[in-house]
């Protein structure tokens, strides 16, 4: 198989996926503001949890489930947004 | 910029999802009319990408932190409608299965980081580069003020929003969310700028795609 640029591309997108335990662990601008405002205890849980805080469940090694929920959710993303185009493609090459 | 869920009151929560449904609506309309076959992959590419890179939190001044939007490199790439649209499916997969965002904030986050930051970013690139041509140069100047601009109004429409909610006076909230952001915005510059420039250098052909 020919290698396309977007097969490099989603690699290097994965590639930032596995620095994801990198990130800075302040809060960022919004969270910030309810901090200094004090309305982030107005924040309210989610009613359910599936790899909440992208740290994927189970793991105790907190490197390795970020690491782990980055790449499920850059693989997740990619295939739902390239479903949704082919799909899109699809129906106008049926309208023409 | 992602608003969990207890900010927002009901008046805003449902006007901000009937504003996004629409707006999806219409992205999707337009898509299914326009889209190329070049255009696939690189929306597929450009929705991970964005999620890859939304979890790298990069540190700004006094103990707070950013992440790249991406909304305004999707829009001017793929232009604004698919733009909308490629936040909407990131914003939304983040919300459901990452937890970050909340669910009734579904709609105003893809209204702000969606919608606003899109159009934002699409039409100061457009503006910009007609100002300063189009050349590489210019092409990159404007990037980097369309990713600014798309970052701040973002964060105004969500400073609205915690007013009209009730939560902070307007003259607190507006000068407290556009002043983190207009520092979190050059970090956006920057990585639009950094991205473009590998586009420009590897794939020149994927910056002339039809904009939709």
């Amino acid at each position: 198989m020919k290698v396309k640029w977007w097969h490099v591309a989603l690699v290097i997108s994965l590639a930032v996926a596995f620095l994801s335990p990198l990130a800075s662990a302040s809060p960022d601008g919004l969270e910030k503001v309810a901090e200094d405002h004090e309305f982030i205890e107005q924040a309210q849980e989610a009613p359910f949890q599936i790899i909440a805080d992208y740290l994927f469940p189970g793991i105790e090694n907190e490197a390795l489930a970020t690491i782990l929920a980055g790449i499920i959710g850059t693989l997740i993303i990619f295939g739902a947004v390239y479903g949704l185009a082919r799909l899109l493609r699809l129906r106008k090459r049926q309208a023409e | 910029m992602h608003i969990p869920d207890g900010f927002l009151n009901i008046a805003t929560v449902a006007t901000t999802y009937a504003v996004s449904a629409g707006s999806i609506g219409f992205g999707l309309r337009q898509a299914r009319k326009k889209l190329s076959e070049k255009h696939v992959p690189l929306m597929g590419i450009m929705a991970a990408f964005i999620f890859a890179a939304q979890m790298l939190n990069f540190p700004i001044v006094g103990g707070t932190s950013g992440h790249l939007i991406g909304a305004a490199l999707a829009a001017i790439l793929l232009g604004p409608w698919t733009a909308v649209l490629i936040m909407a499916c990131v914003l939304i997969i983040q919300s459901l299965i990452f937890q970050d965002g909340g669910l009734l904030a579904l709609g105003a986050n893809i209204f702000n980081m969606g919608f606003i930051a899109s159009f934002a970013g699409y039409y100061l690139y457009r503006f910009t580069t007609r100002l300063v041509g189009m050349s590489r140069r210019g092409k990159l100047i404007g990037s980097f003020i369309a990713a600014w601009g798309s970052v701040f109004l973002a964060s105004i429409a969500a400073a609205i929003e915690l007013w009209v909610s009730g939560i902070l006076p307007i003259q607190v909230a507006l000068p407290a969310m556009a002043g983190w952001h207009a520092l979190i915005g050059i970090g956006e510059g920057l990585i639009t700028v950094g991205v473009l420039r590998l586009v420009m250098a590897t794939r020149r052909d994927l910056m002339e795609l039809e904009k939709i």
